[in-house]
């Protein structure tokens, strides 16, 4: 892997931080009004007696540095971020930020980990099986059914799902993520984790069908162009089996552009998740965020988003850091 | 967002060798496409859908969406099509009613999106350089921030705005994914044989990016703009589930959100949101119908595979 590879990944790491936090920054700024103010007016009016507002008004203002000219307000907004100092939750005050985005995003993170692999392998196998020859009739019947299930936005799964399969049939907890009331005694004992499981198991599903569709389009896709190629005819040819010829040289090609994929679908993928977390009440990043926009809790919706951001930017950083040692011809193109 | 529906096969993948349908031949191809049943279903799906909306928005009366226009919770019924909500609008009122402002966002954010990905990615991929390598970086970035978070971000500071609004603020994201696509396609139609030909001819760089490689793009234009509209209507209703949409014109996020909101399927209120579901689902099964039409006819191997 050659130097200028890993610098030119790691330029894309930080610009896609930049520009995140950056859009973060303006936007605020664009709307009209001083949002502190008319947010503890806000508090105020629903009967929410803020003591000391306009100390509360003068930390925030100073916190935000909203007195200062506006390009530094900026560097100082990213040195900040830098040091993932986000400030404080308005509804949860003194809780910062960062405390409450650490307790949301294991939930987030496991929950997406496994899914999107999960997703990724199933969709792949499925795409590269649904052209190949030798796949049965029946099996290709299953695989365009989960293809056809690729527009369908992962929300309505959701809806569709807690409303049969939990409320309706009764198989599956319909919210939260363990029993209520259940504690995890001397740490993660194991049935605290096959409850946390359980109640994962519908989120988990509505993200994984929801997406399987879109992976078996772009590998049925490439399998296509790949299967047109000469060095399949002469694998053929040699007499070699049937499965290694699909596993180690059609699939072994198709499959390299997708990696190029997975990373940008998974901004797509967060999107999506989040509100299948509010849908199951989940309590990952997006029903924090949701409480957050609820109660104008305007640090926490920018905290959630920045920290998502970052944990796709570093994601994708791991994708395209795997991707030479994949394709050996990346490695190769010096310059 | 184009990902959602086309993912991308990478900017690595070969080009086909096949020619694109250009203007040669456009009878036969019109021929050939109307026989095409994932594009005829998709166009009969949303052809159908909004004319419903349309037309059944001079028929219905539109006091019936507003609150209080009838009984509370009412099961469906000969007065009631499909029931009423908890606040008393009729939710076949606000069906009808609710359709066509959807799809409008989505339209409006799918010809800016389009738009701009059309000129950017046809200059990128034209011109390489540094203006490819800044246009392509910027459109990856763009494409790999959760655009919803950042409109969550945008619109919880600016509340309760007209649907219009809403969808030039989702148009901020929609230029991404047409982008890519068309520049990836200009980059290979730019190495064929009919360019330097042109060039030779004493055409300008201005008059082949529009005479020659525009007709030939046309298809990806295309599914670059279904792939907007859906993602655009993608992420509007996505805003609105979290409580962030525009909430006085009827349309069908808004009423999803309220049905979310009042608690309708632990209710057993199903002719609350059901309806709004599956008109969501027909929208997307057409639109992705549409571009999967769209890429066999970019894509002339998947053509073959699909009859």
């Amino acid at each position: 892997m050659s130097l200028t590879y890993i610098l030119r990944r790691l330029g894309i790491f930080f610009l896609i931080l930049w520009v995140a936090s950056t859009l973060n920054f303006v936007i605020p700024r664009l709307a009209p009004g001083d949002p502190i103010a008319a947010l503890i007016g806000d508090m105020e009016e629903q009967g929410a007696t803020v003591e000391n507002s306009a100390e509360l008004i003068n930390m925030f203002r100073e916190r935000f540095g909203l007195d200062d000219p506006l390009p530094i307000q900026y560097f100082k907004y990213l040195a900040a971020l830098a040091r993932f100092d986000l400030g404080y939750s308005i509804r949860f005050f003194p809780a910062t930020v960062s405390q409450i985005v650490a307790a949301a995003l294991p939930y987030t993170i496991g929950l997406l980990t496994a899914t999107s692999l999960i997703t990724f392998v199933l969709g792949i196998l499925a795409g590269a099986l649904l052209v190949w020859h030798s796949t049965p009739q029946f099996g290709r019947a299953v695989i365009t059914f989960f293809m056809m299930l690729a527009p369908i936005p992962y929300y309505l799964l959701a809806i569709i799902f807690v409303s049969v399969l939990a409320f309706s049939l009764g198989w599956f907890p319909y919210s939260g993520v363990v029993s209520v009331g259940r504690l995890p005694e001397e740490g993660f004992d194991f049935g605290y984790i096959v409850d946390l499981v359980y109640h994962s198991l519908l989120p988990a599903f509505s993200i994984i069908i929801a997406g399987v569709g879109g992976w078996v389009l772009g590998m049925r896709g490439m399998m296509v162009t790949v299967l047109g190629e000469d060095y399949l005819t002469l694998a053929e040819a040699k007499g070699l089996k049937d499965r290694r010829i699909f596993l180690r040289y059609a699939m072994r090609n198709a499959i390299l552009p997708q990696f190029t994929a997975l990373a940008i679908t998974l901004g797509y993928v967060v999107s999506g998740a989040t509100i299948v977390e509010l849908i199951f009440s989940y309590p990952g990043m997006g029903l924090r965020l949701f409480e957050a926009i609820n109660s104008n809790d305007f640090p926490v919706i920018q905290g959630i988003t920045f920290f998502l951001v970052v944990s796709i930017a570093v994601a994708i950083l791991i994708i395209d850091l795997i991707y030479p040692w994949l394709d050996p011809r990346i490695t190769y193109s010096r310059k | 967002m184009t990902t959602a529906f086309l993912p991308e096969t990478g900017p690595e993948t070969a080009p086909t060798e096949e020619p694109a349908i250009g203007t040669r031949g456009l009878r036969a191809s019109v021929r050939y496409w109307l026989g095409n049943w994932k594009l005829s279903l998709g166009l009969v799906m949303i052809i159908g859908l909004t004319g419903f909306s349309i037309l059944g928005s001079y028929m219905v009366d539109f006091d019936l969406t507003k609150v209080a226009a009838g009984d509370f919770n009412a099961r469906p019924s000969e007065k009631y099509l499909l029931g009423t909500d908890n606040v008393g609008r009729d939710v076949w009122a606000l069906i009808i009613h609710g359709i066509h402002p959807s799809l409008k966002v989505g339209l409006i954010a799918g010809v800016l999106g389009t738009a701009v990905g059309v000129v950017l990615g046809v200059v990128g991929g034209y011109y390489g350089g540094n203006t490819d390598a800044v246009i392509s970086t910027m459109a990856d970035i763009f494409l790999t921030i959760p655009s919803l978070l950042i409109l969550v971000v945008l619109a919880s500071y600016i509340r309760t705005t007209t649907l219009e609004f809403t969808a030039l603020v989702i148009a901020i994201f929609a230029w991404a994914g047409p982008t890519r696509l068309i520049r990836s396609q200009t980059l290979s139609l730019r190495e064929r044989a009919f360019v330097p030909l042109a060039k030779l001819s004493g055409q300008s760089d201005f008059e082949i990016a529009i005479k020659q490689i525009m007709p030939n793009l046309l298809p990806y234009i295309m599914a670059g703009f279904v792939g907007a509209v859906s993602g655009a209507i993608l992420a509007l209703v996505g805003i609105q589930i979290l409580g962030l949409g525009p909430l006085f014109t009827p349309n069908l996020g808004m009423i999803l959100q309220a049905a979310y909101e009042g608690a309708a399927i632990f209710r057993g209120m199903w002719w609350w949101w059901v309806p709004p579901t599956v008109a969501l689902m027909i929208i997307f099964i057409s639109l992705f119908l549409i571009s999967l039409a769209l890429d066999e006819l970019a894509n002339p191997r998947l053509r073959e595979r699909a009859k």
